[in-house]
Order: C-alpha cells, then structure tokens, then sequence
C-alpha cells in the first residue's frame, strides 16, 4: 500500500465525452487514463487515479467541457494499491 | 415646413434624415455619387454617421451592423453597386432588417434586379419608383415606415434624372403611425441573462442545436403574402374610357402623364397606369382596365422588363405592345431621348396605330 | 495482480462533489456559455478558443455590453450557446458588419468571430479596410488552416505542405501560392492599435490565449484603435491526422509558419 498525496480532484461528465484523449497528455502528473467502459455514444472516457494537483490542464485542454476542477484546501493522502 | 429648390439627391437624403435616418454608407457611382455626398453633409448635423466605404460590400455590411442596432439606417448605390451587395440584401431580408436602400438608377434596365432580386433565396423586397422629386421626398419617408412595420428592406427606384434634376421641395416631415419598439434589436443588454439576441437570416435562436429553417422561411414567406396584398400602390388617369392605356414607370412615367393629358385634351382616348410600386406590382389595375381598353402599351426605358408584369396582370385580355425601349445618353447613365415629351408621343402615337416600337 | 486490475482498483470517484473542504476552480463551463452541448469533431480547438473569449469578457465585466459578429464556419454552431447579443454575418462579411454596430453603439463591446476561410479568403477586404480604418472593434480569428465545416479545404491560410481536401499531396508553392500570414499584414496598418497570435495547443498557451483576449478587448474599451486577436486551433479532422496529433501539428506545422506573438502593441 502506498500513501499517494493529493491536492485536488476533478468530476468528469464521462456522458459527454468524444474520446478525443487530449486530457491524459495534458496531465502533468500523470493520473488520467482512459476508461475500458464506453459511454452511451460509444467513447471511451477519462477516469482518475491518486495524486491530482489541480492543476486544471485537463479543464483547459478538453473541447467538451467535461472537467471541473476542485483544489482541497488542505492535501489528502490516499492509500493505493502499487 | 419650408420650400426649397433642392437637387433629387439632395432632397431625398434631406427626406431620409427628416425620416429619422442616422446611418448611411455607399461608394461613389454615377448617379449615385451625390446622393451619398449628400448624406455625408448632413448626417453629422444630426448627431448620424455617414461612411464612405471602401466597396459596395463593405456599404451593405456597414448598413447591416447598424440595423442590427435598431438605428433606422440606410444605403445604396446605381445598378452595378447593388448587383454587388445582393448576396446580402437577401440575407438581410431573411435577418427581418429594415433597410432601406436606393437605386440611382442609369435608366429602367433594373427593374428586374429590383423587383426579382438578384440574391439566393426566396425574399421579396418593396420597390418604390417616384416619378419626380416631390414624390421621391414623400416615398422615402414611406419607405422607412414601411421597412420598419414589416421589418423587411424597402428599395427607391431613383435615377439620374431624378438625382440631378432641381425641382421646388417642400421639405415637410410625415407622420406615421407609431411602430412598436425594436426589442430585437441588439444593445449588449441581454448578455448572460439567457435571453440574449441572435439577429440571424436562418431562425436559429439559443440553446436550438438544430437549425430549422424550414418553419422559420415559411412564416417570413406568409409575411411577403402580406406585404404583397397590401402595399401595391399605383396612379391612374382616364382609363375608364381609354382605347389604350399606356403603362410607365419612375422619371419615364412623368413625361407620359403630361404627354397624356396633352393628348386627352385633343380628344384621343389614351389613358395612362403608372405603379408606384414595382413590388408590390398592381396587376390588379392592370386586369381591370384590360377588361375595356383595346391595347396596353408599356413605355420603359429597358429591352423590356416590366412588360413581363404587365403581361401578367392583363393575362391576355387585351393585346400587350412593347413602345418603350433602350434609350440612353453617350455616356450610358441612363438620361436618353425617350426622357423627352416629343419622343414620349411618337411611341405613343405608334402604340395607338397597333404598332411596337423596336426595342 | 494485473497492472490493469491494480489501476481499477485504484480509481477515484469522478461524479461527486468533494466532501473534504475544497475550492472550485473551474466549473465545467463559462457563465456566458449556455450549454457545454456542441456537435464539434473530437479534438477541435474551436470551443477551447471560445470558452477563453467568453472567460475574458465575463471577467472584464463587459457581458452586458458585448454584441459579438460572427461569420461562417464550424464555429457558427456555438451561436446557439454563447449568450452574448449576436448579429450573423455573411461569410467573410463580419468586420463591416461589426463596423456599423460600433458605429452606432460606441459604448458596446463589438467583436468579431472568423475562421480563416471566412476571413483570409473569402473576406480579406474587409478585415483589411476595418483595420485601416481603426475600427475600434475586436476581430478574433480562429485559424487552423482550413475550412472545416465544408471538410477541410484549402484556405489563404493553409500552410505550404499541408494536406487539404484539395491539396492531398500539400500545398504546394508553386501551383497553390503562399499562405497570407494575416496579422502580420494587419499589423502593418496604421489603424491597427494591437495585434497577436496564439494558440490553444495546451494548457498554458490556452490561459495565454485569454490574457491576450483580455489585452484586445481593454484595446477597445481605451479607445486605442482596431484590436487583432488570432487563435491557431486544431482541425484534426481537415488535416488527416489522429486527434490525438492535433495539438502537435498545430504547434509544429501551423505554428512554425504563423507563429504565435505580440505582434504589435499599444504598450
């Protein structure tokens, strides 16, 4: 188990996704990726592991408006599988 | 009120500003370079704005964004300008814009342009063709009450004649009718409120994803049926006896009134239709003095244009004689010899003997 | 433990607000946009561009006096949603257009919005003789080479090389001409106040393309003259390539001819 320190999170409004993956380069810690599922028009969508910073590239890069962006007021730790 | 001896291109932009016209543009083009002159000197003095622009695309794009405003606001060009801007003079019909745009004209040759358009689409515009300066002080007033109550462009059939000739004016503001507020019109106002203003040509509103033309061009196109029942304006003398009625329009239409009544006087039975309105067109005048006279004989100063309505509105009921005909100055703007009463009775005296003068 | 399983396992909820104290830094759209809907390929730059001019003006505090002009192309589709006060233009037309709404409303925020097609070919003139004239309007472009919404044609924009609907082997010198390198021929113009190319490749360039959106727009509201903003955006659609290369070529193919800069200031 791994203690992975987290400044923010995002919500995904997966429905609306295209697929168009611009988001999991734009990430600069790495922790988007793409889901297996499809949403109901067929897209593969963003799904989100530990450690976002709330950086906002994800928000900044998509097309479709499907980010939204929190920063904690405080960082959090979450324990990860590794 | 107060009379002037005022050039038509200066009386008529004198009538548009007295019309409460704020905004005018163009590009300089015989006959029409007066006019926008005109409106350059005295657009400041009230408060307006007047744009020499840099081509007749720009004038019609300036017109436009000013209508967009709610402004009454106005352009115009001769022939060759507006065949130019037509692209978005039916654009701007379908936006529901009150333009109100002239043609100083190099002769009659426009009619078609006028009255069909030459712009993609189906729209209609109401073409009024003064005959003489007075008149074309009256008719641009109605011209801008008319675009605003149907919220559709309003043309004025000028020409040379009509730009450059001095007649006594009296420069009188007619009152219409109030009209509702422009609250279609855009101020900025209505941002972020979700009401905010799309001024567009093919009925898309906000937050429509699809576009459906189909029933936005439909109810515009009830609109022009409207327009089309209500507005055909003519005048008319001794038709009711006559043997043949000649039928004339704009500065063409002046020299066949007098030459008319001249010849009534001498007892010849010849009456005369002239349309105020190109379109609207009255076919209804048309088809009832078709019922009695022997011939109707259509005097314009083109290859034949108007003949084509004239025909229409007789269907047949009387034999149609074309005795107008290209007739034009060495410089092609459109002052040519049929702008003359002698010339004007010779047609008319061959159209009397059956007979069609060579266009 | 598969890698696959193991990153499963470790997924964080993305549908719910967060619980532990937190402050919101994006929301998922611009006040001034009314829906983040929109039918725009995957991967388009256009709504990035878009949702950086509607940040702008709503951070400017100018949403009541902006009425906005826009042209034809694949960007139209977002007039449904932008809730400015708009007038549609012809393609090519919307600078003349914006010139008579400043003219007669001189308080309002007047912008233009054009791709390329619509303005480096179809509506040179135009934009030319706006700028000339010091038409205290804003006029954005959003430029990626090519006219979208009728495929992905060449424009007067399209780089040497390019691949284009009509171009399918690049655009070449010879038989097809050279690009316009519109701003800087804009910037050229006396009447022209400022003038600048960005792009919405990434991220930071993206918060960069709103600062320069906010510096055009505070132009206008000075009264300093015509302010000039082009916005490079991905087609990847028009230009034949994966999406996910989009970003790339832009800055690289695009981006190498129509380079990004303050081209000219007022500062």
């Amino acid at each position: 188990m791994e203690q992975v320190k987290t400044r923010g999170t995002v919500r995904i409004d997966t429905e609306r996704c295209k697929g168009c993956e611009l988001c999991i380069p734009a990430c600069k810690p790495g922790v988007l990726f793409m889901s297996e599922d499809r949403n109901t028009i067929g897209m593969h969508y963003p799904e989100l592991l530990a450690g976002c910073t709330g950086c906002t590239a994800c928000a900044l890069v998509c097309p479709d408006f499907c980010f939204e962006i929190y920063r904690y007021n405080e960082p959090v730790f979450i324990e990860v599988q590794s | 009120m107060s009379r002037q001896l005022l050039e038509g291109s200066e009386a008529i932009a004198a009538a548009a500003v007295a019309a409460g016209c704020r905004f005018f543009c163009g590009y300089p083009m015989t006959p029409f370079t007066e006019t926008l002159e005109f409106f350059g000197k005295k657009l400041p003095e009230v408060g307006g704005v007047c744009i020499n622009a840099e081509s007749e695309l720009e004038a019609i794009g300036m017109a436009w964004g000013a209508l967009a405003t709610g402004v009454r606001a106005a352009t115009g060009s001769t022939g060759q300008g507006l065949a130019l801007m037509q692209e978005s003079l039916s654009e701007i019909t379908r936006s529901e814009l009150p333009l109100v745009y002239f043609n100083m004209a190099r002769g009659q040759g426009d009619y078609f342009q006028a009255t069909r358009g030459g712009g993609h689409g189906d729209y209609r515009h109401i073409v009024l063709a003064p005959a003489d300066v007075v008149e074309a002080v009256e008719l641009t007033q109605l011209a801008f009450y008319l675009a605003d109550l149907w919220r559709n462009p309003v043309m004025i059939y000028g020409d040379y004649l009509l730009a450059h000739t001095n007649e006594t004016v009296e420069m009188k503001t007619i009152e219409y009718p109030t009209l509702p507020a422009k609250d279609w019109a855009v101020d900025g106002s209505l941002g972020g409120t979700g009401k905010s203003r799309n001024i567009n040509p093919i009925g898309m509103s906000k937050l429509k994803h699809e576009i459906e033309p189909e029933s936005f061009w439909r109810r515009l196109n009830k609109k022009t049926k409207e327009m089309e029942k209500a507005e055909a304006r003519h005048e008319q003398e001794f038709v009711e006896d006559a043997e043949m009625v000649v039928v004339a329009f704009g500065t063409v239409a002046r020299f066949v009134r007098h030459v008319v009544r001249e010849m009534r006087a001498e007892g010849i039975k010849v009456g005369y239709i002239r349309p105020i309105t190109l379109w609207p067109f009255p076919y209804e005048a048309l088809s009832s003095a078709a019922d009695t006279v022997k011939s109707v004989a259509v005097m314009e100063q083109n290859a034949g244009q108007m003949i084509d309505d004239v025909k229409l509105g007789v269907l047949g009921k009387a034999p149609v004689l074309s005795i107008g005909g290209i007739s034009s100055d060495e410089a092609g703007f459109g002052i040519g010899p049929i702008h003359d009463a002698e010339d004007v009775r010779r047609r008319i005296e061959c159209g009397l003997r059956g007979e069609e003068m060579e266009p | 433990m598969s890698n696959d399983a193991k990153v499963r396992q470790n997924i964080i909820s993305t549908d719910v607000v967060p619980e532990v104290p937190s402050e919101q830094l994006i929301p998922f759209k611009p006040d001034l946009l009314l829906s983040e809907d929109h039918h725009l390929c995957p991967g388009c730059g256009e709504p990035t561009a878009v949702r950086m001019m509607l940040e702008a003006i709503q951070e400017l505090g100018l949403a009541q006096k902006a009425i906005g002009v826009v042209g034809i192309g694949c960007y139209t589709a977002l007039t449904g949603v932008i809730d400015t006060d708009l007038v549609q233009a012809l393609h090519g037309r919307a600078p003349s257009v914006a010139t008579g709404v400043k003219r007669m409303l001189p308080d309002s925020l007047t912008y233009g919005l054009q791709g390329d097609g619509d303005m480096v070919s179809e509506g040179l003139q135009e934009v030319i003789h706006t700028a000339a004239r010091g038409e205290n309007v804003t006029i954005i472009l959003l430029n990626n080479g090519v006219f979208g919404e009728t495929g992905g044609h060449m424009t007067a924009s399209t780089v040497v090389g390019q691949r284009t609907k009509n171009t399918l082997d690049g655009r070449d010198a010879e038989e097809h001409g050279h690009p316009i390198l519109i701003s800087e021929m804009i910037a050229g113009l006396s009447g022209a106040a400022y003038v600048a190319r960005c792009g919405v490749f990434n991220a930071s360039q993206t918060v960069h393309t709103k600062r320069i959106l906010k510096k055009a727009f505070q132009t206008q509201i000075d009264k300093k003259g015509f302010s000039f903003v082009e916005i490079l955006t991905m087609c990847p659609t028009g230009w034949f390539v994966p999406v996910i290369e989009g970003p790339g070529y832009l800055e690289n193919v695009l981006g190498e001819i129509h380079q990004l800069g303050e081209i000219k200031s007022c500062d």
